[in-house]
């Protein structure tokens, strides 16, 4: 069984959400825009609740200042929605973890759309536009693509950790 | 495996205290970056240095679409190329059929205007910038650009491309800058009717090239295929550069005002470069100072007026034979002087005799009413007179 180091896992962590950062800010047309799911934010879920001790709040908060640059009308918003997700992934991550697949989607979908209606309230509280009601769909879509991309990023971290 | 409860099996250990300790400090620190940045604006060098971090990786996000872009275009047959060449051809000749007789249009309209010689055109530089990045998502429209503060950019600047206005940049990097479209929701243009004159606000409409006038009264003259020009105010887009046409006209008898909808004439969708605009200081189109218009709305729309003499800058020398002005009432006392979109024959190289129409042929101003958005004035009087 292999043990990755700190440094190992950091670097993984960190491409990765690079990878899903890409995925988010891609220029894709409006109809798929809308379906597109917050990759970064199954990323950083999955790190925080399968590796709750390798600092996966700090990466949200990272992860999600880099997100406001790209396209945040504050910066801040999404660093705080992604702290949030990810704290909450962190203290429950052994409930989380020990549910099986079809549970853990429905479970994921709860943490998306915590994340998404608190960027909804930030929105309102900043006065942007929020009149939209197509952003509740990224949740569902993140949920249903949660299996793969689990699976996905668990080849990326691969080798036993306690 | 090493036993529980020590530090020593467990590599991964946060060293930052407990989770909640950690979380408490992110968001913390979140809130006063939101807080910052909203309310107090301390944070745009912040925001420079970000942007400049980020701006590989904005290029690199781009690099795909641009790939496709350059396969698709090195792949392009012969005829096909001929074909592009030849309709360019015939465009640019065109165009310089129609450039011909610019000057002489612009010496003329000046010499009626009273004006010595002709104003120069607004526009004073341009710059081209290619797109680097789109955002299009239903809340948020806006573009990157690869231009930043040190090719002169500033927050702020008119963007257009060959049809018409495309937005303003909002955020401006050393290399790069975030435009916001005009289709955007959370942005406004003052424009004018071109038809009419009649000013009101074009809001952007949230789907992919439309905008909102949501402003209109039920009885504003404003027909379908009007075409929208900007109006000067706000300062940032000088006056007279066409943005859209108007599509949707309903007038529904219970509510107060009109829902008119209209299309953007640029079109992001086929650009691949946009234009940046430097404008000339001080030259009576180029734009406002937002906070000496305020004081320009109430006094009704200027392009109305009879305009016999020039309205000039206070330094510059009275005109050779000032033309007996009509007793209009004109309060410029309000405003400093370059504030009043005023005559302009040079405004904007393609629209300008267009745009000076209105102007031409308009009656005196008695029928801009001093408050509210001005009323229509010329085509339909009695609608307009009576509800005020």
């Amino acid at each position: 069984m292999k043990v990755l180091t700190v440094a190992g896992v950091r670097l993984r962590m960190l491409l990765t959400a690079l990878i899903a950062l890409i995925l988010t800010v891609l220029p894709l047309p409006m109809w798929l825009d809308v379906l597109r799911p917050a990759f970064l934010v199954l990323t950083v879920l999955y790190w925080s609740i399968n590796l709750p001790r390798a600092g996966g709040i700090g990466l949200g908060f990272a992860c999600g200042l880099l997100l406001d640059v790209f396209q945040g009308p504050v910066l801040g918003e999404h660093a705080l929605a992604l702290s949030i997700v990810a704290y909450i992934a962190v203290r429950e991550h052994q409930r989380i973890r020990s549910k099986p697949a079809f549970q853990q989607s429905l479970l994921v979908l709860a943490a998306l759309v915590v994340y998404e209606f608190v960027a909804f309230s930030i929105d309102g509280w900043t006065g942007h536009p929020v009149t939209s009601p197509l952003r509740w769909l990224h949740a569902l879509t993140g949920a249903i693509v949660w299996p793969p991309v689990a699976a996905l990023l668990s080849y990326s971290s691969e080798g036993r950790l306690t | 495996m090493a036993a529980f409860g020590t530090a020593a099996g467990r590599p991964l250990q946060g060293r930052g205290g407990s989770p909640g300790f950690r979380f408490t400090l992110y968001a913390l620190f979140s809130v006063v970056i939101m807080y910052l940045d909203q309310r107090a604006h301390y944070l745009e060098h912040v925001r420079y240095v970000l942007q400049a971090a980020v701006y590989p990786l904005q290029v690199a996000v781009n690099s795909p679409p641009t790939a496709w872009r350059w396969f698709r275009e090195s792949v392009q047959t012969r005829e096909q190329l001929r074909a592009e060449n030849a309709r360019l051809r015939n465009e640019q000749r065109n165009l310089e059929l129609l450039a011909m007789r610019y000057d002489a249009l612009a010496r003329e309209n000046g010499e009626l205007r009273g004006l010595r010689d002709a104003l120069p055109p607004v526009a004073e530089r341009w710059l081209p910038a290619e797109i680097i990045n789109i955002q299009q998502s239903t809340l948020r429209h806006r573009l990157l650009i690869d231009r930043g503060a040190t090719n002169g950019v500033f927050k702020g600047q008119a963007v257009l491309d060959d049809r018409g206005l495309i937005g303003q940049t909002t955020h401006v990097g050393p290399w790069s800058a975030e435009v916001i479209l005009i289709t955007d929701p959370e942005h406004a243009v003052p424009v004018r009717v071109e038809r009419t004159g009649l000013r009101t606000i074009a809001v952007g409409g949230g789907d992919a090239s439309s905008l909102a006038l949501p402003y209109l009264p039920q009885n504003a003259d404003i027909r379908v295929g009007d075409l929208l020009l900007t109006s000067g105010l706000g300062g940032v887009f000088p006056e007279g550069y066409p943005v859209a046409k108007v599509t949707e006209v309903h007038r529904d008898a219970v509510q107060p005002l009109a829902q008119v909808r209209a299309a953007a004439l640029s079109h992001i969708d086929g650009d691949t470069e946009v234009m940046l605009v430097w404008f000339r200081e001080g030259h009576p189109a180029a734009p406002a100072p937002a906070v000496g218009s305020s004081g320009d709305l109430p006094r009704g729309n200027a392009a109305l007026q009879p305009l016999a003499a020039p309205h000039r800058a206070p330094a510059a020398p009275p005109p050779a034979q000032p033309i007996t002005q009509p007793a209009a009432p004109r309060s410029t006392t309000a405003t400093t002087p370059r504030a009043t979109p005023k005559p302009a024959s040079a405004a904007a190289p393609a629209p300008a005799p267009a745009a000076e129409a209105p102007a031409a042929e308009a009656p005196p101003p008695q029928a801009a009413s001093p408050d509210a958005p001005p009323p229509s004035p010329s085509d339909s009087p009695p609608r307009a007179m009576g509800n005020p």
